[in-house]
């Protein structure tokens, strides 16, 4: 198993899969089902392979670990160069969960052209877990853009109806930021002369480029976690993209934004990231309080998530920039658990819009009467987005605003505010949807979860609560890495002359 | 056995909420699956309360306190949190009480619920309700706390709404949990700081080491500040929030609209009162800070008076027991304010029992009367149900501190240890809880006789089927009623009494500086006979305005119109808070969302660059004209242009 290139084959079978649907021929419906087919068994192989980086992985180590490296453009230094360590495997795992879920509920609600979705999502997951894989600054890059062209398409092709503005803003937004952050990747090469991500991890860079380097690039992460105020493409996307898109988009490409705070800002350039501590903290506690109260005028339950969604990365940006081990693991956590947690409200949004056809919450009312199962999983997921203890979203808030509390107690109290507010969107868009009398004709023969719908939930289910209940394995995987981590920003705040935090 | 007393409601819950799930097909199928959710619930109840009963002679008679660490929880950094049972007088007195009330009102919703179509649901509800209660109570690190205490909030949200179908219901429990966030909010602070001062959550630690922090002085929001007051403080915030108190109070009387065991077990004996019980848990900590204490105190006075004022013009019978509520545990409050911990807890366990029977005999009223629920359209039933009559009687009794009933001794030592205090906030709490006292008494009163005598207000089809209550729900009864008897003397002398050190056996601490009890055993006899007098007052206006004098209270309402309308409206807390949080909410968000994302994000961002490009592309496409001396004379420019750049860097 030592010598398998794990990671290789995690990131790459999925675009094997790919090219071999690409290769089905025949009558319309038979294509479509040998599709779906392909598609599963592909995405389902990949997932019990990333099994076993998990299994594998030493939890003692801070280091990259299941590292793979050759030459690949030597004459520029230039590496296909894999790794991962605490701060990245988790998200790999997220990836490949999440991407067999996004088939199997896409299974009957994408009807047109199905073997060009399959081949877009397969494509996809190639490049989201190539992005949290790469150690080397070019295959990232690469990576890291090529995400947006299957997600442009799937927005743009299976979407709704304003479908071509949403794929169009979603793509410009996210485009425009990863051309300055691209500027800021060519200016690293050049300064340091490498591309090679560990080496960069404990490069120098002086203290005047760092703030130029820092911006670019927070250009490029900001739009993609997204932070206040270049989030509006979110809302648009999530309302047009069909729900396995909404799936993928929330859990897993929201999270580069965050990943790339944590590989490349912190570690490369600790005194920017010191400099610009108050301004992410400041944008992070608007994110929380002005997405929630937009999220509670929202008529479209899509929309309210996806605001929701806003809020929950204003915790993200918080946790990571209070440079504390409580805050970094603590948004790294809420990271994994909004995925989850997100994703399946989409899913949860997913069931009745397959049924009913709409998104707006007020077609809907009294659902409790005719789907007491799908009643139940909504419940735990909504109570799980509100933090509540016992629920993964809960380790998240609470170990970022333990951070947060640690450099300054206004910004815990602000972000605090998060647990009501949050609550109060969550509760309203519970109460108008799966609560009341069920008096609307069109949702009189509504049907509960089917089979297939419960074996979505199911795992995610299963994670919400363990990750609630015992947090201890997902913590022990960061913990080296994150430590590592802080101690490298530790050193930059002693040189700068900051007082040390209160505790540890 | 302690992780099974907590444990085994957690299961029942698991089974009886799979047996919801189930299609009956039948109705003798339904009666069936009905039927073993009963026995499940009610069997994991009874089992768990009969080792509790075991744990608590155990550890607060026999002294052998414990922590057990089960399992590595969240560990972060310094953060190292367990999960984990602490077992000390404080917790067992907790797990008595709450097992023994949980389990009387389970056996009564047997009964009370027998028309229902979700037993299943409600039954796995109170047994989760009871597992979040029993985790709160026997935490052993404040998170693990937090935990039971937001679970708890959970089921009280489930339990309000558990008839969904109605508009009332659903925004009452949404209303429940929103304003407990309220509170949580100051917990969590709380709790953040905690970890700060002292490195730890975990609950051993930090309160022996809360005298080494007395003086500890944190740059907390902005300011130096001494440390555990502000945590104290943002402590009780929460504590505020679950038990009430005023500003935080206004969702306890709306939580009404769920089933009436549900009141009794969550919103009168058991959830309301974990502030209290937080409170006494943290007593080395809240010893250190006279300011937190003082904050008590006067909090707590003042909701005893206000929400007293409130229940004496209800006519909603549920209501006027939620204010009672309300108005008690402020009395537990300035209790714990005076120093009097053990009052507190003294206080909150004889309540327990007298409130819950107050509730459930509410309940049975309501359940002969057909779901009525308004005091104007009873009148006249003693003569209808006797039983429930004298139940309500030995509670009301109780509850208006009356010789020998509990609250009599409860009541009396709190009142005694408040004017012990012989401090300024501790002579505030002692007059307005006197002043209370009489309002008990006066609204226990009208209560009684509004409901039990006078004519016979209902109509003819509900008064033919008022009916006594089935034994299911009246042996329930008859426990408690035991308990609203003899626990008062019972534990006396344990809790208060000279025996409460060997009894409380460190659980909770009092610093020598704050001698409140101690003194109120040698206040003067008439701070000893206040109460008593000002109770059987109340009972005698009562019995004027009420019995002999019917219209007198119109007339009184008439007189005052101004103040009559000011108590009537709750004193105006909920319009206040609809007025400057609730609407605001929504308009800021509908206004952000429209104005700010859409006009000027969006209207600056890509629409306004979208915009600009096609501007810039019409400006284009007019330079494109076609004729070629456009072109040359472009062209010349652009030479122009870059050979004086060329010229120019090489100088």
């Amino acid at each position: 198993m030592n010598n398998l290139p794990i990671l290789s084959l995690v990131t790459f079978l999925p675009l094997v899969g790919a090219a071999f649907i690409a290769t089905i021929r025949g009558e319309p419906a038979v294509v479509a089902r040998n599709a779906r087919n392909v598609a599963l068994l592909t995405a389902g192989t990949t997932f019990f392979l990333s099994l076993g980086i998990w299994f594998n992985f030493d939890t003692a180590e801070p280091g990259f670990q299941f590292v793979e490296r050759s030459d690949w453009m030597p004459s520029f230094g230039i590496a296909y160069h894999l790794g991962v360590d605490g701060i990245s495997m988790l998200f790999v795992l997220l990836t490949t969960l999440l991407t067999p879920l996004c088939i199997l509920a896409s299974w009957e609600s994408v009807t047109a052209r199905v073997k060009e979705y399959m081949i877009a999502f397969l494509v996809m997951e190639t490049m989201m877990v190539g992005t949290f894989c790469a150690l080397d600054l070019i295959l990232f890059y690469l990576f890291f853009e090529s995400v947006l062209i299957p997600m442009f398409l799937i927005i743009g092709i299976w979407g709704g109806p304003r479908r071509i503005y949403s794929a169009f803003k979603f793509f410009l937004f996210t485009f425009a930021g990863s051309v300055l952050m691209f500027i800021a990747l060519l200016t690293i090469y050049l300064q340091a002369g490498t591309t090679d991500i560990p080496t960069l991890m404990q490069h120098d860079f002086p203290a005047s480029l760092q703030i130029w380097l820092w911006l670019a690039m927070l250009a490029g992460f900001a739009v993609k976690l997204p932070m206040w105020p270049v989030h509006t493409w979110l809302p648009d996307a999530h309302v047009e993209a069909p729900t396995a898109g909404s799936v993928i988009l929330a859990g897993v490409l929201l999270k580069f934004g965050g990943y790339g705070f944590l590989r490349f800002s912190l570690p490369m350039l600790p005194e920017a990231s010191v400099v610009f501590m108050p301004l992410m903290f400041g944008l992070g506690i608007v994110a929380i309080i002005y997405t929630s109260l937009v999220a509670l005028a929202q008529e479209d339950m899509k929309k309210l998530i996806a605001y929701s969604s806003v809020a929950h990365m204003g915790y993200v940006t918080i946790g990571s920039f209070t440079l504390t081990v409580q805050g970094i693991q603590g948004s790294l956590f809420q990271m994994l658990s909004h995925g989850i947690v997100s994703a399946a409200l989409f899913l949860v949004v997913g069931v009745v819009y397959d049924r009913i056809h709409s998104r707006e919450i007020s077609v809907y009312g009294g659902l409790v009467e005719r789907m007491p199962a799908y009643a139940l999983v909504f419940m735990i997921f909504m109570l799980a987005s509100v933090g509540l203890p016992g629920t993964g979203g809960f380790i998240g808030e609470f170990l970022v605003m333990l951070g947060a509390f640690r450099v300054n107690a206004w910004v815990a109290a602000f972000t605090a505010t998060g647990m009501i507010l949050g609550a109060a969107y969550m509760l309203y868009l519970y109460r108008r949807v799966i609560l009341g009398q069920l008096t609307k004709d069109r949702l009189k023969s509504i049907l509960d979860l089917k089979p297939r719908e419960i074996l979505i939930f199911a795992p995610l289910l299963f994670l919400v609560i363990w990750m609630g209940v015992y947090p201890k394995p997902f913590l022990d995987v960061m913990q080296p890495s994150v430590d590592q981590l802080v101690q490298r920003v530790e050193v930059a705040r002693a040189n700068m002359g900051e007082p040390a935090y209160a505790g540890r | 056995m302690p992780v099974a007393i907590v444990l085994l409601p957690l299961l029942g819950a698991i089974v009886a909420g799979a047996l919801a799930f189930i299609d009956p097909g039948s109705r003798a199928a339904k009666a069936r699956i009905d039927k073993l959710a009963q026995a499940v619930t009610c069997g994991a109840l009874l089992i768990s309360m009969v080792l509790a009963i075991i744990t608590f002679n155990s550890v607060a008679i026999n002294g052998q306190t414990q922590t057990i660490t089960i399992l590595n929880w969240i560990s972060s950094g310094e953060l190292e949190i367990n999960w984990g049972l602490k077992l000390d007088t404080l917790s067992a007195v907790m797990m008595l009480v709450v097992t023994v009330v949980s389990a009387m009102v389970h056996i009564y919703s047997i009964g009370y619920m027998h028309h229902d179509p979700s037993i299943p649901r409600f039954m796995a509800y109170l047994n989760l309700f009871t597992f979040f209660m029993l985790v709160l109570v026997t935490a052993d690190n404040l998170v693990q706390l937090f935990l039971g205490w937001e679970g708890v909030g959970l089921s009280s949200y489930l339990l309000i709404g558990f008839w969904y179908d109605r508009p009332s219901a659903n925004a009452a429990a949404i209303k429940a949990f929103l304003v407990n966030r309220v509170g949580d909010f100051g917990f969590m602070l709380g709790i953040l700081g905690v970890f700060v001062l002292f490195g730890t959550v975990q609950l051993d630690p930090i309160l022996a080491g809360a005298a080494e922090h007395a003086d500890t002085v944190l740059n907390l929001f902005g300011g130096e500040a001494h440390a555990l007051t502000v945590i104290c403080i943002l402590l009780f915030i929460g504590a505020m929030g679950k038990s009430a108190q005023i500003g935080l109070h206004t969702w306890l009387p709306d939580a009404m609209e769920g089933p009436t065991p549900v009141s009794a077990l969550i919103h009168a004996a058991t959830m309301v009162t974990a502030g209290i019980f937080m409170v006494a848990r943290l007593s080395p900590l809240f010893e250190q800070s006279d300011i937190a204490l003082s904050v008590v105190t006067i909090i707590g006075a003042s909701t005893a008076i206000f929400a007293a004022t409130v229940g004496c013009v209800q006519n909603d019978i549920k209501r006027v027991i939620a204010y009672s509520t309300c108005s008690q545990l402020g009395y537990m409050f300035f209790a714990c304010g005076v120093s009097a911990y053990g009052a507190g807890i003294f206080h909150l366990m004889t309540h327990a029992f007298f409130k819950a029977l107050l509730f459930l005999g509410a309940g049975s009223v309501i359940h002969a009367m057909s779901d009525e629920q308004d005091m104007r359209k009873m009148g006249g039933l003693w003569r209808m149900i006797p039983v429930t009559y004298a139940l309500m009687w030995i509670g009301s009794l109780a509850l208006a501190g009356i010789w020998p009933f509990a609250g009599y001794y409860s009541k009396d030592i709190i009142l005694e240890a408040a004017y012990g205090a012989e401090t300024g906030v501790g002579q505030y709490a002692f007059w307005l809880g006197v002043a209370a006292a009489f309002l008990t008494a006066f609204y226990s009163w009208r209560l009684l006789l509004m409901t039990f005598h006078g004519k016979p207000r209902a109509d003819e089809p509900v008064l033919a089927r008022v009916h006594e209550s089935p034994m299911v729900m009246l042996v329930p009864l008859f426990v408690l009623a035991t308990g609203a008897l003899v626990a008062g003397f019972i534990g006396y002398d344990a809790f208060v009494g000279h025996e409460s050190g060997a009894f409380w056996n460190g659980a909770i601490t009092v610093l020598p500086g704050h001698p409140a009890l101690e003194r109120a055993h040698e206040s003067p006899t008439w701070v000893k006979l206040a109460p008593l007098a000002v109770g059987l007052a109340g009972i005698a206006t009562a019995y004027v305005m009420y019995f002999l004098k019917p219209d007198l209270p119109g007339r009184v309402a008439a007189a005052f119109p101004r103040v009559y309308r000011f108590v009537l409206n709750k004193w105006y807390f909920d319009e206040l808070y609809n007025a400057i949080f609730v609407r605001p909410a929504f308009v800021i968000g509908r206004s952000l969302w429209k104005g700010g994302d859409g006009a000027v994000i969006d209207g600056v961002g890509p629409d306004g660059i979208a915009t600009a490009t096609m501007g810039i592309a019409q400006a284009v496409r007019r330079v494109q004209s076609g004729y070629i001396y456009h072109y040359a004379f472009a062209m010349l420019i652009g030479i122009l242009v870059l050979v004086s750049w060329y010229v120019l860097r090489s100088v």
